[in-house]
């Protein structure tokens, strides 16, 4: 896996013409296979700086593979994700939460045994640099930083209203309660961009209103991007300030919510894989 | 968990237990001020395999050669070097760090049941490679190396009395270092590690350094372990580092509680005294019943697990969580 990055990112030094200066992600030609099966091919698009951007399609499509490219879990086979400028290959999975891209997952990868604060702190973890050895001596830097973290947390315990659930274990708790502390978690290490993956799944209708005006606050309140991926198309749809639509793989449409609504590429992708 | 009230409960329970084991080696003495040292030594193993198995999830069968490496590196080090006692330990710890590190990074790729079986390996293959004849020069091959019991400074107490105390010293060090570990962000990345790898990752916790130190740290302890063992017991020997002994690490932390730091005091005392009490109570069947100890040992193992399925430690917060709000749930 390694020998793939670096194959992939080895020839992509190019950075005297970039279109997109003020583009935060920029996803460049990218092409992901598994197998025999293409999953992404010649995917391009761009999302600016502090924008809601909408990732469509129906299933299969290759939303997620997108988004699993995006926080680097896979190297794409051909093509670039550019992040503020930097080429996300040349970064190691776990270093991609400090260049500020943060997500969650579709099925809620919340870390069970541990208490709702524990887990937005280990969503902090990139904001502290001490190693086990500061950590067992309790050196002073750790202490500082540990206050720090906590500090960090308490915030968003406070804001996302989970006092009450604070010292439960996240693996007690219920499914629409567990999907905001994994939105809190993610947003712990101040994200410049932050991937939602199928938040609305599970969600009753009020709580899907509820939750289109929490992204959008999210997004005010903080000037992060968000690139969502949903299958709830008012939600998206409501949203969005871009929509990008996929289908087998390559980008069908990429616009405003009303142009992409609009398209007939689109119109024709979901009523053929109606259900 | 942090919370005002238990954080002072877990304090003076602390200090209690302390106070005891502080007081102990003047009210006790001979055999049971040895077999007191045994068990903060096993205590000592204990925290070191909890930290990698409990809190990070590598599951390892092998931690009996990480004490071997201990006991032997201080035998070498103070019989054929000169070498003092109290500079040995650390210095074989330092040499068992290493060595579970570096195991650590075949380790990565293993998982689970792999990585049991990977350690299994190891804890089998430990005395054959101690008795092997060409080391015979520094391992005394299947005789083993005696060592000098040291003596306690200005000769204020007995030998005895001094390997308790030091074995007592290292153990409260040693907790008090796990403890910051496990509570800290160290300790939140190895359980988010073992919950969730790939979020973890994605929250920036560098996974496989994360697991080869963890794994260096964990044979650390057992080394120290292995050391404070080969000068209490005042020998070691390749049989004494068999397959039974990593066996009763793992037997230990199931016993004393997964994840639980205190939890191993009563992992210790069970390796230490319930084969014992195994032997006694076989006693009472007669001359002719052999095999019965093992039988009594592996009937106490089982109806221990069935009463406390996550071990005494688990058993004692439920047991506070009833008696501290009786029908009174958080919400």
């Amino acid at each position: 896996m390694f020998m793939e990055l670096a194959e992939a990112k080895a020839g992509t030094a190019d950075q005297s013409v970039d279109p997109h200066v003020s583009a935060l992600l920029a996803v460049e030609g990218v092409t992901m296979r598994f197998g025999g099966v293409t999953a992404l091919e010649d995917v391009s698009f761009v999302v600016a700086k502090g924008a809601i951007c909408g990732l469509i399609g129906p299933n299969g499509a290759g939303k997620t593979t997108l988004f699993n490219c995006i926080s680097r879990l896979y190297v794409p086979h051909a093509g670039a994700i550019r992040f503020d400028g930097n080429p996300l290959a040349s970064f190691a999975r776990h270093e991609i939460a400090s260049l500020g891209i943060a997500r969650t997952f579709q099925n809620v990868a919340l870390f069970a045994t541990m208490t709702t604060r524990d887990n937005v702190r280990v969503g902090a973890h990139a904001l502290a640099r001490g190693g086990f050895l500061s950590s067992a001596l309790a050196f002073p830097l750790a202490g500082r930083e540990e206050l720090r973290v906590a500090e960090r947390a308490d915030a968003l315990i406070e804001e996302f209203g989970l006092n009450g659930v604070a010292d439960r274990p996240a693996g007690e708790l219920p499914f629409g309660v567990r999907k905001r502390v994994e939105l809190a978690r993610a947003l712990a290490i101040r994200p410049k961009l932050l991937l939602l993956d199928e938040p609305a799944a599970g969600l009753n209708h009020e709580e899907v209103d509820a939750l289109g005006a929490e992204i959008r606050a999210i997004r005010d309140r903080r000037g992060v991007a968000i690139l969502l991926v949903e299958h709830h198309m008012n939600l998206v749809m409501r949203v969005s300030d871009q929509v990008v639509a996929l289908d087998f793989g390559r980008v069908i449409a990429n616009g405003s919510p009303e142009a992409v609504r609009a398209n007939p590429d689109v119109v024709r992708a979901y009523l053929g894989s109606a259900g | 968990m942090m919370s005002g009230s238990s954080g002072r409960q877990r304090r003076g329970v602390t200090l209690a237990v302390l106070a005891c084991a502080i007081a102990f080696p003047f009210l006790a003495s001979g055999y049971h001020l040895y077999q007191g040292a045994q068990v903060l030594i096993l205590a000592i193993a204990l925290l070191g395999l909890n930290l990698l198995t409990g809190f990070n999830g590598q599951i390892s069968l092998g931690h009996g050669a990480f004490f071997a490496i201990g006991g032997y590196g201080a035998a070498i080090l103070t019989e054929k070097f000169g070498v003092a006692y109290w500079a040995a330990i650390p210095i074989a710890s330092l040499v068992c760090f290493g060595a579970g590190f570096l195991f650590g990074f075949p380790a990565l790729r293993f998982g689970g049941l792999y990585l049991a079986l990977a350690t299994f390996a190891l804890a089998v293959a430990t005395p054959q490679i101690l008795s092997y004849k060409g080391f015979d020069a520094w391992t005394g091959g299947s005789q083993g190396v005696l060592l000098a019991k040291p003596h306690a400074p200005f000769g204020l107490l007995t030998a005895d009395q001094w390997i308790y105390l030091v074995c007592l010293f290292c153990a409260a060090v040693l907790y008090w270092a796990a403890r910051n570990l496990a509570t800290g962000r160290i300790g939140r990345a190895l359980i988010a590690i073992r919950d969730q790898p790939i979020a973890a990752e994605t929250m920036g916790v560098n996974a496989a350094l994360y697991k080869t130190t963890c794994f260096g740290v964990s044979a650390l302890y057992a080394g120290v372990a292995g050391g404070l063992s080969a000068i209490a017991v005042g020998f070691v020997s390749p049989e004494s580092f068999g397959l039974s002994l990593s066996l009763s690490f793992l037997v230990g932390i199931v016993v004393g509680g997964l994840a639980s730091l205190g939890g191993v005091l009563f992992g210790a005392l069970f390796i230490e005294f319930v084969p014992n009490l195994a032997d006694q109570l076989s006693v009472n069947f007669g001359e002719s019943a052999k095999a019965l100890p093992g039988a009594i040992y592996g009937l106490l193992l089982i109806l221990i697990m069935a009463a406390m399925p996550t071990g005494v430690a688990g058993a004692l917060r439920f047991a506070a969580r009833l008696a501290a709000a009786p029908g009174a749930r958080s919400s």
